[in-house]
């Protein structure tokens, strides 16, 4: 397998730049998960890769061999695209085996092969159809049954599960995360979902506008967050960002704003030499409130709407007049409209510049 | 229901029977006009009404014309010949030319032009380049030093140069049918083909030609149904000769009425012609109906899954 290396590759459509000069390197058997708002360049990136676009500049080598001249079936690459992509006029065996059959290969082992595959999608009693006769998220295991029985040393994904229902959703996720620690494959991974990217990725590489906003480990992104962007696009529910004046009292650095003022841990506080007397973001994980108010520093939110989601719920509270998310045990139960009290444990909090954006 | 409502229902109909009423006079009359004729033993020189009838004695004795016979089987070489490889071209020359390199919608218009000229100039324009002494071909054979070809004057290759002039002036309707299909073809499907590994033919032979199939026999379809009636290039560049080697069954016909003055002959070959045009229409509509009853059933079938 490959390792694949990114530089400086450029996309523009015309006067349109898509990517601007990115760098990345995806190492041998590495799961690499590409998260970002739509739009932002993931299947682009991708369809490179692939040599389904062309580059309008760089260069992207395997194993340190430039690739950009070779066509896009000698890349050794299966891929499952964003809208699928079936041959229309072949039936679901049919189109599984496609490549399968081009390469010659037996009639029993091609059959093997795509019964596994098709019962491993729950799609073994369709084989006989069209994709026309499909639902759109049997069409989306079909695409995916495609690449799954190839032998391809790189599997590109294009938002594969997008279509799926929740149920069905996890147990290929539980599926593919058993690839990824079995098969010694390349993995580039395109989603939405926060729960794909942080569960089955090795590396998750968070993309803005066609710019790598960070690239690391799952822990290390939501540990760790560059900036604002990435901190409040890995975690869910998602950060709460208020703004807050930073004030020192006897020692201790506090965060102060409209109905809160927490102090901050002396580490971060260290760091932000500089920022005393001035205006930041304060960034608050919604599960860094605990109801047990002896827990951290204290503060009081007005409940607006409590989002039942099971033992979870999600709280939408008011402090001052910024909105504020709370995870909160559904089994000790709030009102409506009341005022909370909740601890917050701030050696959780993050500080990032009003301006720039970057983690302080 | 109310007397109302049921006229209410009735308007559409009475507001439309005019117009269907001329139009099926004006369609029918003629028609039923030539399969009256055709049962007729009627010359130029009579009223209709002076003709003899005389029941189905011009179709039997047409299956012992051998003169008929032989035409209606030049017909058939004719149109089985023309229409291969007028496919065969057409199809090819439209995968060679699906790109988007420049100058290729210029070199697409130029390919189109034949298709718009009118038949009997083409068949006079192939007359002279097809001229024994001074025409191109022959001219170009000597200045090689090559003996020239009897282009219109042996009967195998008289026929040769009509089904070239009908492949000229007809490939490019194959071309533009096929180039709109190819497209028209998803472009996605073509990526997974190639991502699968599949060659540039592999992809022709398994993706494209499947899937423009529809188009292709409907192309196919209208190219016979015109084929069989071809008779301009033909009349004009040899008149059916030498001998009947291209006497195509519509010039057949036009010579039956005209030099023979047996319209009632002619009218019953020109039914035979019919019935043959018809058969192909009904198979282009029943496969056209089929295969949008097929897209609805999938259709049906996606929305229930
Ligand atoms: N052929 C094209 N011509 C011009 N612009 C294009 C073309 N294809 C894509 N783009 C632009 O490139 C940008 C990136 O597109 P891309 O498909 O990579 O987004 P994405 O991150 O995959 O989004 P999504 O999550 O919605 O699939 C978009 O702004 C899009 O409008
Ligand atoms: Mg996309």
């Amino acid at each position: 397998m490959p390792t694949i290396r990114f530089e400086q590759v450029e996309k523009s459509y015309g006067a349109v730049r898509v990517l601007p000069p990115l760098d990345l390197a995806l190492d041998d058997g590495e799961f690499t998960v590409l998260v970002g708002p739509s739009g932002c360049g993931k299947s682009t990136t991708l369809r490179i890769l692939a040599g389904l676009e062309e580059l309008s500049g760089g260069e992207i080598f395997f194993d340190e061999k430039p690739i950009s001249d070779l066509a896009s079936k000698e890349r050794d690459l299966a891929m499952v695209f964003q809208d699928y992509a079936l041959y229309p006029h072949m039936n679901i065996a049919k189109n599984m085996s496609f490549a399968l059959r081009l390469n010659k290969t037996p009639k029993a082992e091609i059959e093997t092969k795509v019964r596994r595959v098709a019962d491993m999608l729950n799609i073994g009693h369709l084989l006989e159809r069209k994709p026309a006769e499909l639902s759109g998220g049997q069409r989306q295991r079909v695409a995916m049954g495609r690449a799954l029985v190839r032998d391809a040393s790189t599997f590109l994904f294009d938002e594969p599960l997008s279509n799926l229902d929740a149920k069905l959703r996890g147990k290929m996720r539980t599926e593919l995360a058993e690839m990824r620690d079995t098969l010694d494959k390349n993995m580039v991974y395109v989603t939405h979902d926060q729960i794909e990217a942080m569960t089955l990725g090795d590396r998750i590489v968070v993309m803005s506008e066609g710019v790598i906003q960070q690239q690391g480990t799952p822990e290390e992104l939501f540990k760790a967050p560059a900036n604002k962007f990435v901190a409040g696009f890995i975690g869910s529910p998602t950060m709460n960002f208020l703004n807050a004046e930073l004030t020192s009292k006897k020692d201790v650095l506090f965060a102060k704003g409209d109905g809160f003022e927490l102090p901050l841990p002396k580490p971060l506080a260290k760091s932000l030499n500089g920022y005393a007397e001035k205006t930041v973001t304060l960034g608050i994980r919604p599960s860094s409130f605990s109801s047990d108010t002896k827990i951290g520093t204290p503060i009081d939110l007005r409940l607006v709407v409590s989002e039942y989601l099971g033992a979870q719920s999600t709280l939408v509270t008011r402090c001052g007049d910024a909105e504020v998310l709370v995870e909160h045990d559904s089994s000790s139960p709030v009102r409506t409209g009341s005022q909370l009290t909740f601890g917050v444990r701030t050696d959780e909090l993050m500080v990032f510049d009003k301006n720039t954006e970057l983690r302080l | 229901m109310t007397t109302a409502s049921k006229l209410n229902r009735l308007t559409p109909y009475m507001f439309l029977a005019p117009a269907v009423l001329l139009l099926a006079v004006a369609l029918l009359y003629p028609i039923g006009y030539m399969v009256y004729a055709s049962f007729l033993d009627w010359r130029p020189s009579q009223y209709i009404s002076e003709a003899e009838f005389v029941g189905f004695r011009n179709y039997v004795n047409l299956w012992n014309d051998e003169a008929f016979l032989e035409s209606f089987g030049v017909t058939l070489k004719f149109a089985a010949v023309v229409v291969t490889l007028e496919m065969l071209l057409g199809v090819g020359l439209a995968l060679l030319l699906d790109r988007n390199l420049r100058g290729l919608a210029a070199l697409r218009t130029i390919f189109i032009l034949p298709m718009m000229i009118a038949p009997i100039v083409v068949g006079l324009m192939w007359r002279y380049m097809y001229h024994p002494t001074v025409g191109i071909f022959n001219r170009t054979l000597k200045s090689w030093g090559l003996e020239p070809i009897p282009w219109l004057s042996d009967g195998t290759w008289s026929f040769i140069a009509v089904v070239i002039a009908d492949v000229w002036q007809w490939t490019p309707f194959i071309f533009i049918l096929s180039l709109a299909a190819l497209q028209s073809l998803p472009q996605s499907a073509l990526e997974a083909a190639e991502l699968d590994g599949a060659t540039g033919w592999q992809k022709i032979w398994h993706i494209k030609l499947p899937l423009m199939m529809p188009v292709l026999i409907v192309a196919l379809l209208l190219r016979l149904i015109d084929a069989f009636k071809v008779l301009e290039v033909v009349l004009v560049m040899t008149n059916g000769g030498p001998g009947l080697s291209t006497e195509i069954l519509s010039l057949r016909i036009f010579r039956t009425a005209q030099e023979f003055q047996e319209l009632g002959v002619a009218a019953a070959m020109s039914n035979y012609l019919l019935i043959l045009l018809m058969l192909l229409t009904t198979i282009m509509f029943v496969y056209n109906k089929a295969v949008e009853n097929r897209a609805a059933r999938l259709r049906a079938a996606a929305e229930e899954a």
